[in-house]
């Protein structure tokens, strides 16, 4: 059994997808921060066989875990303060999403234009359809439904 | 200040305003022929449009103003890889408003991010071509009396044909409004305007391939031209461009009361042979077209005229 330090203050994202982990890393631009972060990957899962876990110690208002309902809703978001979980985060998609995906039409504006940002809104919540905000082509999520 | 990205930026009741005050040049030209004395209208146009260009540019110098701009991208600092924020950021200081038109779709949304003036999308790429569909809803409510309560015929190429998704946004808006959309396979509707328009605000509509099997249910008949432009395929184009051919023959079959629109220019859809059949409106709508434009500028410029 790995044991990695508990945490103070800060989020433990749980139950993501194997391998994903690093992406996610991404999307939260952890790499931008100054903060402690513990990246476990391949974990035993009772529930999904294997998953990746990330436990990151900082104020909880720094992270933007919106983007986390658009890459896969199914992950635990545990909220820690003095080092016990005193919340968990539904996640939802969110209403835009500002340079996370990319429109792939090549009449696009963005397509000649590459210093805009890459800006899109929730079209169909229930069809989990976003679309580019200039030239509206659509942009389904790859997520999983449970 | 306003910008007009989309047709669906004025609410109804805002459309039924500016086309009133349409229909008011129309009646009374005079009145209107100073209103914009001393303002510019640029015309930005990336690519080639002598219409549209036109439309508006005689839109402006009706209304006394002036008009300066470019009409292709080469005779512009675009060629010199200036963006678009760039160049309006400019033009803001040359022009009081705007009117662009450019083949990447979402051009002039970003110019209207970064614009001191009113940017009015005069056509981008495939998307939207919002002055045209005001032109369409004056020809029809001036021609038809009403919007709504008619079922109308969109042939052609449907699934490239920005006035036809502009136009059926614009019209979902009315009441008890039947669509019945004719196309080839190739060019059917495109899924967002099926899907997220149509069905989702429980539009009636159907789709057929049979120009003849519409036309006797018809009240207004709205044909469009394959646009060669559209199609990274020569091949493709040539099988699409002569599928539909209206003409004397079929025009028997159509009420005696449907009007035939188009947002011209035509190729070979519409032969000239009904051009002299009263139902054929397509040269009433470029004058509409004018008049619409005319009170765009004065709604978006803020003018009032008494």
């Amino acid at each position: 059994m790995l044991n990695v330090g508990q945490l103070n203050e800060g989020v433990v994202l749980d139950h993501i997808e194997a391998g994903k982990s690093m992406s996610i890393y991404k999307y939260l631009k952890l790499d931008q921060m100054d903060c402690c972060v513990a990246i476990i990957k391949n974990a035993h899962s009772n529930k999904m066989g294997k998953k990746d876990i990330i436990k990151v110690e900082c104020p909880i208002d720094e992270l933007d875990l919106n983007v986390l309902g658009f890459i896969d809703h199914r992950i635990t978001v545990n909220i820690i303060q003095n080092g016990a979980i005193v919340a968990k985060k539904d996640l939802k998609l969110p209403k835009k999403l500002i340079n996370i995906i990319h429109c792939k039409n090549p009449r696009c504006i963005t397509s000649i234009e590459q210093e805009l940002d890459q800006i899109f809104f929730l079209a169909d919540e229930e069809r989990e359809t976003y679309r580019c905000m200039y030239c509206e082509e659509k942009y389904r999520s790859s997520r999983k439904k449970n | 200040m306003r910008h007009l990205m989309s047709p669906l930026d004025f609410s109804v009741e805002e459309l039924d305003r500016l086309l009133d005050l349409a229909n008011d040049i129309e009646a009374n030209p005079e009145k209107y022929a100073h209103a914009c004395s001393g303002r510019k209208l640029a015309t930005l146009f990336y690519e080639p449009s002598t219409r549209t260009r036109l439309s508006f540019e005689a839109a402006m110098l009706n209304l006394g103003g002036s008009v300066l701009g470019f009409s292709s991208a080469d005779s512009s600092s675009a060629a010199k890889g200036e963006s678009v924020s760039d160049t309006i950021r400019v033009i803001s200081c040359y022009a009081d408003i705007c009117a662009m038109r450019h083949p990447k779709e979402g051009a002039p949304l970003v110019a209207s991010t970064k614009s001191r003036i009113p940017v009015i999308n005069a056509g981008d790429g495939g998307h939207q071509h919002p002055t045209q569909t005001l032109t369409d809803l004056l020809t029809i409510r001036s021609l038809k009396g009403r919007l709504g309560k008619f079922t109308i015929g969109l042939c052609g190429d449907l699934k490239f044909g920005r006035t036809v998704h502009s136009l059926i946004q614009a019209l979902i808006r009315y009441p008890d409004v039947n669509f019945i959309l004719i196309s080839p396979e190739e060019l059917r509707i495109p899924d967002n305007i099926r899907e997220d328009v149509l069905r989702r605000n429980h539009q009636n509509f159907k789709e057929v391939v049979r120009l003849e099997d519409a036309l006797p249910d018809l009240d207004l008949l709205y044909m469009t031209r394959v646009q060669k432009e559209r199609f990274f395929n020569e091949e493709d184009y040539v099988r699409m461009k002569d599928f539909y051919i209206l003409d004397r023959e079929k025009m028997k079959l159509a009420g005696p009361d449907m009007i035939v629109l188009h947002p011209l220019p035509r190729v070979n859809e519409i032969s000239v042979d009904i051009d002299d059949d009263p139902r054929a409106a397509y040269f009433k709508q470029v004058q509409y077209g004018v008049y619409v434009r005319m009170a765009l500028i004065l709604t978006l410029l803020e003018v009032k005229v008494c």
